[in-house]
């Protein structure tokens, strides 16, 4: 996919000007409430018009002032994944899904009902009215409808914001595989760097109706990791190996985590905040935290009045936060030895 | 027991036919102009609203001689219809046009009222789905519409069953031809005689309004139970 924005949009005393090009198949936009993201998601889809500029999605101009085009929104195959599910109540889940499928052109119709069913889990859902499923049911069944009009590309804009964690994890993995399995780029948006850590390749970052950065996700988490009241958020995804004395005990590259919040799944993905994670010079002889990692130190960073210090942990990478004073106490830079230290319970189950 | 007279069954099958010719006749354009009204921002909507809404608070009376200025046969509108040979001065389409201009503000605010709860983004969603702006309005703004017009219609017709002031100017008091059930209690009221008779039209009247409110509270709690 390669989109390329360069408009303009003023609603009151907010002025949305933007002028970017990106190529990518999961690509994220970045910002916080009111920075005008969801703007530029309309304007992508047609649902709004700016008050000039041109938009191009794979070299087809969408609008040009200056040219006088504008496709309406039917024709732009552009799905949307909302917020809130904006399933049509009065219709049953497989009229909702078959919406769009109804109305796209046949030569465009690449995906079928019952593989779109299969990989979302719907079969036993496709007769019940809308009004009667749960909040991830309708989420799916919202991402299956705007999939089955077989777009060129998908907006998914804030589709988790509205669900609880618990459910919010579940959701990434039918939004990453089901737009995967059958090959539509997204594009992303949210508030959370974690969501778009976990979604996306590239982000467009988004402040006051400009874009202030293109980065991988990967750069503007470490950017960003100053002025985060958590810190930086380290993503591991382990294997399950035991139980041992209430604790779970996961595969984590060639280490062994010990996690209490752990469940009976084969695998599980945790966040761990840079935060959570002490560093020692030398092996400590005895502490209370289970977790004792030693790690070669790869790089330091500046993270607002703290350094951020990037550990290789076996063949896994981790992003650890200390104060400049103990930087230099215990010597941080690139090639030492260290210890992480990590209690069970700082690891928060993500899914 | 009901004392009703051949002239009182031609006034109360004439009420309902009015009643029913009314609000079926303005279903479509009350459903057009809410949604015009709702969906669209445009250049004069405030005054459109308010020659609407008009009839609300106007006297029946005054819009029916309205009425009876623009169609009658040196009206305003004469050099239109006769040509045409359209005659609806004190005919029962009067009655019925009568009836339609006093009851459409009530079906438009109900019909408006039921799309304004709509969530905008259903008919955004719609859009990015593929559906063309009719589409849409058939396929998601019209079914989500349907309690308020059945509200409407509901209120419409029961407005139109006792409709008054406006069908006496515009289309008289002719037995049989526009005497509706209002018009034949009027005459009976006026008549020493006439008590029992007037009684009993007005059993018939409230045993047709009770049946029109049974019938809107019946399909609302269907079209409920559904939702």
């Amino acid at each position: 996919m390669e989109l390329r924005m360069k408009v303009s949009k003023s609603f009151g005393a907010f002025n949305l000007k933007t002028d970017f090009t990106v190529t990518g198949d999961h690509v994220g936009i970045f910002g916080e409430s009111g920075s005008g993201k969801s703007t530029l998601v309309s304007l992508l889809a047609g649902l709004s018009r700016p008050e000039e500029g041109e938009i191009f999605l794979d070299g087809e101009c969408l609008f040009s002032s200056h040219r006088g085009i504008e496709v309406p929104p039917q024709r732009r195959r552009v799905g949307i994944v909302f917020q809130q599910p904006s399933l049509f109540p009065h219709l049953t889940v497989e009229s909702n899904l078959l919406y769009g499928y109804k109305r796209c052109a046949p030569q465009h119709r690449t995906i079928d009902l019952a593989a779109l069913v299969s990989v979302l889990k719907l079969d036993g859902l496709l007769k019940r009215g809308v009004n009667k499923l749960s909040g991830g049911e309708k989420q799916r069944v919202a991402l299956g409808r705007a999939i089955l009009a077989n777009p060129r590309l998908l907006l998914m804009d804030e589709p988790l914001s509205a669900l609880d964690d618990s459910l919010k994890f579940q959701i990434i993995h039918y939004l990453k595989s089901t737009s995967e399995r059958f090959g539509i780029p997204y594009l992303f948006i949210s508030h959370s760097l974690l969501e778009i850590r976990l979604m996306t390749e590239q982000v467009l970052a988004v402040a006051g109706g400009r874009i202030i950065g293109q980065a991988t996700p990967e750069q503007l988490a470490r950017e960003r990791m100053g002025q985060s009241q958590v810190g930086y958020i380290n993503v591991l995804k382990g294997e399950a190996l035991r139980k041992m004395g209430g604790l779970h005990v996961y595969r984590w590259g060639t280490a062994e985590l010990f996690v209490s919040a752990g469940d009976d799944g084969p695998s599980a993905t945790f966040e761990l905040s840079s935060r959570d994670i002490i560093l020692f010079k030398k092996h400590p002889e005895a502490v209370s935290a289970r977790n004792l990692l030693k790690c070669i130190v790869v790089d330091t960073f500046p993270s607002g009045n703290k350094v951020g210090v990037e550990l290789r942990c076996g063949s896994e990478t981790l992003i650890a936060e200390v104060v400049m004073q103990a930087a230099d106490d215990l010597a941080i830079q690139a090639q030492n030895e260290v210890y992480a230290v990590i209690k069970a319970s700082s690891f928060r189950r993500l899914g | 027991m009901l004392l009703l007279t051949s002239a009182d069954y031609d006034a109360i099958r004439l009420s309902v036919k009015v009643a029913l010719a009314a609000t079926v006749i303005s279903l479509p354009f009350g459903f057009v102009f809410a949604y015009l009204m709702t969906f669209f921002k445009f250049r004069g909507k405030a005054l459109l609203e308010v020659m609407v809404n008009l009839p609300l608070t106007l006297p029946p009376v005054v819009m029916g001689y309205l009425l009876l200025v623009a169609l009658g046969k040196n009206g305003w509108l004469s050099p239109l219809l006769e040509p045409l040979g359209i005659r609806l001065i004190f005919t029962w389409k009067a009655a019925v046009l009568a009836s339609a201009v006093v009851g459409f503000p009530l079906l438009v605010r109900s019909i408006r009222i039921g799309m304004e709860s709509i969530d905008y983004q259903l008919v955004q969603a719609s859009r990015t789905l593929g559906a063309r702006g009719l589409d849409t309005l058939l396929t998601i703004i019209l079914p989500l519409s349907r309690h308020g017009i059945i509200a409407g219609s509901s209120l419409m017709f029961a407005r139109s069953l006792g409709e008054f002031g406006a069908t006496i100017i515009a289309a008289g008091n002719i037995p049989g031809v526009t005497q509706t059930i209002p018009l034949a209690i009027y005459e009976y009221a006026a008549s020493p005689t006439g008590e029992t008779a007037a009684l009993s039209l007005c059993v018939v009247a409230v045993a047709i309004s009770v049946l029109v409110l049974l019938v809107h509270e019946f399909l609302s709690t269907k079209l409920a139970r559904r939702d």
